[in-house]
């Protein structure tokens, strides 16, 4: 009796014939149903022996039932996978992806390794007034060293306003950030900065850190060390050689110009080593007079000032060659040159990206 | 300023080798940015002597010499030299050699049928002089296949040294050889100064009337002058300073300039009509110098005039018309001191350099007048003969001199370098520098020194940088603090919101041309002198730049371009910092699973502009669209975002029409200006949150669909609704927006968040009605 019952469950192909077959069996008026319900006409002694019979087949049967309705389901979706394939190779929605300019990267940069020593990031205007951009640093007019830079300058909006210059270095904030903070100071300011100059390697606006430091004893030793620390970490190379030379800037005394060493490596020249030199930097004591500019007494206070070109430190360190392809906005040469968003520089990580 | 080895030893007693003394100078600053050797360029040319001149069988004006330049072959070289002939010695150049005169490398040739195996040179085609009439001829005693470079006295190496502003003393040769000798490389010669009696009173009267111009003006006549060449010597001096020879009077005054920065003038006095003054230029008076440029003149230029016309833009350059030339027999010397300041600005207003200005307006010796004027007068007489009146003086140099109290501990304590005190001392005394005890006088020729500092510099820079130790910076303890301010965090947030959400950032110019200024309202910054008409203004939008940029891209085959750039614009009161960008071409390329390429829309540049301000830390929620942005945008399209009519903090959308074909912007771009500076302080916090925990009960959510009027802004009817019932609406969402058969049709979903207790359902009922009424007010309904 049971090995049939459980053939007829085992030989089902589809779980509607499988429902079918557990109707017949266990349903209401089902084969095991009906022989459950002829217990309650039996007599006591009848009853106890086919009772557990009657109860044990009802059992088999529901898990032979179970069991098969498993393998039914399973099958099922095995039929079903089989027909559900996707070609992954195909290309998946296309996301954007932006950059950022190699000169904020680099701005970002040195804010990372001047915050390290101290230093906060000081701003100023770009159209300037002579006055800061030139007198406050000891270039009072016909200084031979306003010819130096070939200045811009702006149409007087009135009759009697003194014509103001695009600043032709980041140098004025130098005297604003010490008006505003006063003394000591430790401030590097980025930006923007002009001359009237335009070839391969110069173009009318490029970008500009000038970094001060004004205290009580600070000497030309300080400067030398801040420099070498700074162009270390920023190149990312022990190796960094600092050359410092005797030069002239009115505003600072004494002056001095830095090179930084330089190396052959895979036919590019590149900082690190002492095969050769380039100058990187102007530098020098801020001049007394600049600092009696800004207010503060020069017998007390003293420090160091420099200037470097941003976009030349990027070119140094990343490789580009042209500078003119800064300002262009090639979207091609800025996914090959940018940033991507989270290359945040920080001193765990490098300021490097 | 260049010259010679040879010529530096005239002043200096020195064995040390030409590197050497270039990198002392570099090191001293006085940056060395070449030192060449132009023997090296004529290293191949041997002494040779022409064995046989035979006539050439082809050609009437040739010659076939035989030639021995010591290599123990005889040479066979074509030439057509009129003085070449046989036993005479020259100058041979092998096949290789490379010929500057005529920009030339030997090769063995046939010339008109005979082989040629080199060439005997003339000195033009070694650009050692202008002669060309034949080749060089040797003395007999010249050795046989020597190098000629060595013979001739060629091999000699020449400095280019880079003169900063204010060393009006390395202008000269013989301020740099005193330089070199504090340095140590070698000791200065005594300068001979030459003792000059003159036989008669200088004919030329001198006066001085401008004399804030030219404070001095020495001078004397000399009669009976030859004017031929310059010796030899001096013509070398000269070359190697970069200067053609011109006439023997001309290269001696350019000689006493190079050699002690002492310029001076020569007037020829057959040219001169009365005596000489110095004055002021009259206005719109005009001279005509030696470069043969007329020169329209100011009454800020101080010129030397005779009593017909200005022969001189005194300290700058001589006028043509009393040059002095060979015909010149008597000539009248002036040795002057100009203003500086005032020849700084002359030049600067002629635009005019020259060696003389470079000088005077650096400030020459003023203690070095009469000096020139005997050097001068030497080598006059020596060179040209002739006999000198009295010299005449007019005026007197600005020669006080300035004395510094100096603290030798200035040095340790400005430059960071610990130098014995007699060690500074005997530096600055070789220098030139006067010592009584802590009182230092400044030598004549450096008006550059005005305090203790120059003083360091002068000390540090003789000792040599390298010296000075690297000295750490004193650390603040602890973490290095945070020293970014609000300003500057917002901005390295938008940035790199803006890079990660696809944008790419570009640096263009902050100048633009008028026309595109004009278009975004006009600059109110001209530049005075413009590189070029595309850069004549400050922009007044970032706009112009970055439409620019996307234009190009997509000239350049770009499908699809989202730039911004982070930078100022620069308005009549202030530069603002602003965010500007542009999307132009595809905002999705056909795709297999999407279709078509889709192009950018208003609502792609409001999403950027709500992104980013979101990121600069502006409350987004409670910004308020008002629309049309403004005569640069197109008014349906576009919107301002602002926290009312006054706060506006960004405006975006699609550009004008009229702005685009004006740009040539790509058509179907849009942009947005975020005003960064606009944006309020967020009210400071702290950096504890508020307190919450999220609803344990769940929301509800329910949709309304209305009808409402045509032009009833989406952002009334949401805010509205949101406003029937503050406690129990969590969020509204609008989410359907069509045209149906009885107006205007918009659909939201209003997420509702029950409190303590489950809504019931009489609750739900009160706030549907409530929204239902809300909406009603702003002539909505629902739709049946």
């Amino acid at each position: 009796m049971s090995d049939a019952l459980l053939d007829r469950i085992a030989s089902t192909q589809s779980l509607a014939d499988l429902d079918a077959v557990r109707v017949a069996l266990l349903g209401k008026s089902g084969e095991i149903t009906a022989r459950l319900k002829s217990l309650g006409a039996m007599d006591p002694d009848t009853r106890a022996a086919e009772a557990p019979r009657i109860h044990a087949l009802r059992e088999q049967v529901t898990d032979a039932i179970a069991s098969r309705k498993g393998a039914l389901e399973a099958a099922q979706l095995e039929r079903k996978l089989a027909t559900e394939k996707l070609d992954l190779s195909l290309p998946a929605p296309e996301s954007v992806r932006g950059t950022v300019h190699p000169v904020s990267q680099v701005m970002d940069e040195l804010a990372e390794i001047f915050a390290n020593l101290g230093f906060s990031v000081a701003e100023g205007p770009e159209i300037e007034t002579q006055w800061y951009n030139f007198a406050a640093l000891n270039m009072p007019e016909n200084h031979p060293a306003r010819a130096m830079q070939d200045t811009f300058y702006l149409d007087p909006r009135t009759a009697d306003e003194e014509p103001r210059v695009l600043r032709t270095h980041t140098s004025p904030v130098q005297i604003r950030a010490m008006e505003a903070h006063g003394a000591p100071i430790r401030v590097i300011a980025p930006g923007r900065v002009y001359r009237s100059d335009s070839d391969a390697t110069h173009t009318p606006m490029f970008h500009q850190v000038e970094g001060l430091v004004i205290d009580r004893a600070i000497t030309l030793g300080h400067l030398k060390w801040t420099l070498e620390t700074f162009l270390k970490a920023f190149f990312e190379r022990d190796d960094v050689v600092l050359r410092m030379r005797p030069s002239y800037f009115p505003f600072t005394e004494p002056s001095a110009e830095v090179d930084v060493g330089w190396s052959m490596e895979k036919g590019r020249r590149v900082v690190g080593g002492q095969e050769g030199w380039m100058e990187v930097l102007g530098s020098g004591m801020v001049h007394p007079r600049v600092i009696a500019n800004c207010g503060f007494d020069p017998d007390e206070w003293q420090g160091f000032a420099f200037g470097c070109g941003i976009d030349r430190l990027a070119m140094l360190k990343y490789g580009m060659d042209d500078l003119r392809a800064f300002f262009d906005g090639d979207i091609r040469w800025l996914k090959h040159y940018g940033f991507r968003a989270l290359d945040v520089p920080t001193l765990s990580g490098g300021v490097g990206a | 300023m260049k010259f010679s080895l040879e010529w530096l030893k005239q002043h200096l007693e020195t064995t040390a080798s030409a590197r050497q003394i270039a990198d002392k100078l570099t090191a001293i600053g006085l940056e060395v940015e070449e030192l060449s050797n132009p023997a090296e360029a004529l290293a191949p040319f041997r002494v040779a002597k022409v064995l046989t001149a035979e006539k050439h069988p082809q050609a009437d004006k040739l010659q076939v010499l035989t030639v021995d330049a010591g290599t123990g072959e005889v040479i066979q070289v074509v030439c057509g030299a009129p003085n070449a002939r046989a036993g005479m010695l020259g100058v041979f150049g092998p096949p290789g050699a490379y010929i500057p005169g005529t920009d030339f490398t030997l090769k063995v040739a046939a010339i008109r049928g005979v082989e040629s195996r080199g060439m005997m040179c003339s000195s033009r085609e070694l650009e050692l002089g202008d002669d060309h009439s034949g080749i060089i001829e040797l003395s007999a005693d010249a050795p046989v296949g020597a190098p000629f470079t060595q013979y001739a006295g060629l091999d000699d190496p020449v400095f280019d040294v880079n003169v900063t502003p204010n060393r009006q003393d390395a202008m000269g040769v013989r301020g740099i050889a005193r330089d070199l000798a504090a340095a140590g490389i070698g000791t200065l010669k005594p300068l001979a100064v030459p003792q000059i009696e003159g036989s008669y009173l200088c004919p030329v009267p001198v006066r001085i009337e401008d004399s804030d111009g030219c404070p001095a003006f020495f001078g004397r006549a000399i009669k009976g002058v030859t004017n031929g060449a310059s010796p030899d010597w001096m013509q070398r001096r000269l070359k190697s300073a970069g200067q053609r020879p011109i006439s023997a009077l001309v290269d001696i005054t350019n000689y006493v300039m190079l050699d002690h920065g002492r310029p001076a003038h020569a007037y020829d006095i057959a040219k001169l009509t009365g005596g000489l003054s110095a004055r002021a230029a009259r206005k719109g008076e005009q001279v005509l110098a030696l470069n043969e440029k007329e020169y329209t003149l100011q009454p800020f230029m101080t010129v030397i005039a005779d009593d017909a016309q200005v022969h001189d833009i005194g300290g700058i350059m001589g006028g043509e018309d009393s040059g002095v030339g060979h015909a010149t027999t008597d000539v009248m010397l002036e040795v002057a001191y100009f203003t500086p300041g005032r020849i700084a600005r002359t030049g600067q207003a002629l635009g005019l350099t020259s060696d003389a200005r470079s000088r005077f307006e650096r400030g020459v010796d003023p203690a070095f007048l009469d000096e020139g004027l005997a050097i001068l007068t030497g080598l006059i007489l020596d060179i040209c003969g002739g006999e000198p009146s009295t010299a005449i003086r007019a005026g007197q140099p600005p020669t006080e001199q300035r004395t510094i109290h100096f603290d030798f501990g200035r040095t340790r304590a400005l430059g960071g370098i610990d130098v014995p005190e007699q060690r500074q001392r005997d530096i600055l005394h070789s220098l030139g520098f006067g010592l009584d005890r802590n009182q230092v006088t400044v030598p004549s020729w450096r008006r550059d020194v005005e305090g203790p500092a120059d003083l360091v510099e002068e000390v540090a820079r003789i000792v040599g940088y390298d010296e000075v130790p690297s000295t750490p910076l004193e650390r603040a303890p602890g973490v290095a603090r945070p020293t970014a301010t609000r300003a500057q965090l917002m901005e390295r947030r938008v940035r790199r919101t803006a890079a990660a959400r696809g944008l790419d950032e570009s640096v263009t110019w902050s100048f633009i041309s008028e026309a595109d200024a004009d278009a975004f309202g006009g600059s109110e910054w001209r530049l005075a002198n413009p590189i070029s008409e595309e850069m004549k203004v400050m922009r007044p939008s970032l706009l112009p730049g970055l439409i620019a940029a996307a234009r190009r891209n997509l000239d350049r085959g770009a499908a699809s371009v989202r730039l911004f750039e982070l930078g100022r614009r620069y308005l009549g009161d202030a530069e603002h910092l602003t965010l500007g960008l542009v999307l132009a071409g595809e905002r999705q390329s056909r795709d297999w699973q999407s279709g078509k390429a889709q192009g950018f829309d208003a609502f792609d540049a409001k999403a950027e502009a709500l992104a980013l301000l979101d990121a600069a830390g502006a409350p987004v929620a409670n910004l308020q669209v008002f629309p049309d942005a403004g005569p640069t945008w197109h008014p349906g399209r576009s919107a301002k975002l602002g926290l009312g009519p006054k706060t506006i903090v960004a405006a975006f959308g699609e550009l004008h029409p009229s702005l685009i074909k004006r740009l040539d912007a790509p058509s179907g771009a849009v942009a947005a200006e975020l005003y960064l500076d606009a944006i309020p302080a967020p009210r400071s916090s702290g950096l504890a949150r508020s307190l919450y925990t999220p609803p344990t009960l769940q929301a509800v959510t329910r949709d309304f669909a209305l009808i409402v009027p045509a032009d009833l802004p989406a952002e009334s009817l949401v805010r509205a609704i949101g406003a029937a019932d503050k406690q129990a609406i969590a969020a509204v969402r609008l989410f359907d927006r069509f045209d149906a058969a009885d107006g205007l049709s918009l659909a939201v979903e209003v997420t509702l968040q029950p409190a303590e207790k489950s809504f019931t359902d009489e609750q739900i009922s009160e706030i549907s009605a409530r929204i239902v009424a809300a909406a009603k007010k702003l002539g909505a309904r629902l739709r049946s």
